[in-house]
């Protein structure tokens, strides 16, 4: 399952690391975008497999930032 | 056999519908027979059902594939169509037309809303001349639907397909319910797609329930089966008048829904962090009182038919847990149809803001905010219905504006202790005012010049600053809110105001 940016942003925080276990709802990754938080859950439990982005980057709106498994 | 056993065998024969394996068909796909659907949908069967004889010298087309008729839903009148979907697949012939259109002149002379139960492949292009372009031809049913349009709530409840020109039925609707796997809606068929622009789409993915409900936003409530669609539709009823003349029935008070966290555990106060407003909704509402309108569609901003005290309310709240609550072209459509909804049907409006304002950037530039925002700006504003805007957090910039800030006329506009009403956030101000000189100052020095830039601005738009400006009405303790809502509402049903004297205006579409 691809994790998706939901607007354009820069990532503000990676919570979880490459090969971490997930639960579906939990906060992946934050985006900053408009000066506010923009929290990114998984949809569903699994591991996140890849890890596309990095603190930092600019992210477009659809961009796929992270694959759960 | 005398003549009334030939009545009664036609009868039986017209109320069986098309053959049995259209039947088998529809069962297999969880979909119920026209006249089962209506006997779940009114409190007592149809009452009255005219042109039931509709084409009935051809046998193989009872009642030409509708049912119109006159029933009752929690206790109030209500016209409707409806296709049977076993009469060649519920398309519609010269008759189908003419009923459908008498139906919904009925609803019009009667003042009573016009249910569609839609599950029809379109027109019967063998009878095109007959049922398409005429004076009582299918364009009639969509002049009809634009003329009942705030005249009397139309609802349609998607069961099947909803074909090419049929389209339109849902389209011109003040609600579009889908069932899941089964609803349709599209101009062209997959099959036309390919072979007029060699596009190789599935229908699911072009006009499926879950694409329109979520994507296009044509759709606006996803269920999972018709039963759910149809008590559904009956909930949705229950909030409206029968039409606009009247107002909108009470109903028993509920306590709101017990929650453990109080409004103050809810609300963060660090302005930019994301929190749950449907928290802070079931905090001010009567239990189970929430009827929620496109939910999978700009979730961003949440639009709800909802109570308090019994009386029903339109609730329009910005969501800062999906992008930041920030308005983007769809959701300022979504605000835009459903404040005109609740005017129509004298609805009262409940703003809950807290939004950091319209998303800005290429994309959205080139998908025509501004005249989306202008749209939503323009509905709210000549709303007349009692309106109140509650500030729960930030409001910046034109979001202050779209959510009935206070020179859209609003009855009130109250403020929570954390809100925070200016152009921008202190962060954005501070930069923008300030960069030149922040780019000179070294760069030890930088964080103290922002921190002490910033504090500056937020007591310069500091809410107390607000209410002693009298640019809000009020500042009240956020555990208060729901008595507070609920007097404010109450003393303000008796207002009644025209808007503006004119023919009618142009706004940006």
């Amino acid at each position: 399952m691809e994790l998706k940016a939901s607007m354009a942003g820069s990532v503000w925080k990676i919570n979880v690391a490459q090969g971490d276990s997930v639960n579906e709802g939990e906060d992946v990754i934050i985006l900053e975008s408009m000066k506010m938080e923009i929290p990114i859950p998984a949809e569903k439990t699994g591991t996140l497999q890849k890890l596309n982005v990095a603190e930092g980057d600019f992210v477009n709106e659809g961009d796929v930032l992270a694959v759960i498994e | 056999m005398d003549y009334r056993d030939t009545l009664n065998q036609k009868i039986e024969s017209i109320k069986s519908g098309g053959k049995e394996k259209y039947h088998k068909q529809n069962e297999e796909k969880g979909k119920l027979f026209v006249r089962e659907r209506l006997a779940l949908l009114f409190d007592e069967g149809v009452k009255i059902e005219d042109a039931f004889f509709a084409n009935c010298m051809d046998d193989t087309l009872p009642s030409d594939g509708v049912v119109t008729g006159i029933g009752r839903i929690n206790g109030e009148a209500v016209c409707v169509m409806a296709n049977d979907s076993t009469v060649k697949a519920g398309s519609w012939g010269k008759r189908t037309v003419e009923k459908i259109l008498r139906i919904q002149e009925t609803a019009m002379k009667l003042e009573i809303p016009m249910l569609y139960l839609v599950d029809s492949a379109g027109a019967r292009i063998t009878d095109q001349v007959e049922m398409f372009p005429g004076r009582r031809g299918a364009g009639r049913i969509f002049h009809n639907q634009i003329k009942l349009s705030g005249r009397v709530p139309q609802v349609c409840l998607l069961f099947g397909p909803s074909a090419a020109g049929g389209a339109y039925i849902p389209a011109f609707c003040d609600i579009v319910v889908m069932v899941d796997g089964n609803a349709s809606m599209y101009l062209g068929s997959p099959r036309m797609a390919e072979k007029v622009i060699g596009e190789k789409v599935s229908l699911e993915e072009m006009g499926g329930a879950n694409m329109h409900c979520s994507v296009s936003g044509v759709g606006d409530v996803l269920v999972q089966t018709e039963q759910e669609a149809i008590s559904f539709s009956r909930k949705y009823l229950s909030y409206f008048p029968t039409n606009f003349r009247q107002n909108p029935k009470a109903t028993e008070t509920r306590e709101a829904k017990f929650i453990e966290k109080s409004v103050t555990d809810i609300i963060p106060e660090n302005q930019n962090a994301p929190f749950n407003m449907y928290d802070l909704i079931d905090k001010l509402i009567d239990e189970d009182s929430l009827c929620e309108i496109k939910k999978k569609f700009a979730p961003e901003l949440i639009t709800a038919l909802a109570r308090i005290d019994g009386k029903p309310i339109g609730i329009i709240a910005n969501q800062p847990k999906v992008k930041g609550g920030v308005l983007f072209p769809d959701s300022a459509d979504k605000s835009a149809k459903f404040v005109q909804l609740c005017d129509a049907f004298h609805i009262p409006l409940l703003f809950l803001v807290d939004v950091p304002g319209f998303m800005i950037g290429t994309k959205v530039e080139r998908a025509g905010i501004i005249r989306h925002g202008a749209k939503m700006v323009a509905t709210m504003s000549e709303a007349t219905v009692p309106k109140i805007s509650v500030i729960v957090r930030k409001a910046y910039g034109a979001g202050l504006y779209a959510m009935a800030g206070p020179a859209f006329e609003p009855d009130s506009c109250i403020a929570l202790p954390t809100a925070h009403i200016a152009v921008m956030g202190p962060e954005a101000a501070v930069n923008a005012v300030y960069a030149n000189k922040i780019a000179e100052l070294p760069e030890s020095e930088r964080p103290a010049f922002i921190k002490e830039k910033q504090d500056e601005y937020k007591d310069n738009i500091d809410i107390y600053r607000m209410a002693s400006e009298m640019i809000v009405d009020d500042v009240v303790d956020p555990e208060n809110l729901r008595e507070e809502l609920s007097n404010r509402f109450t003393l303000y049903e008796s207002k009644n105001v025209t808007f503006t004297e004119r023919k009618h205006g142009v706004y940006p579409v």
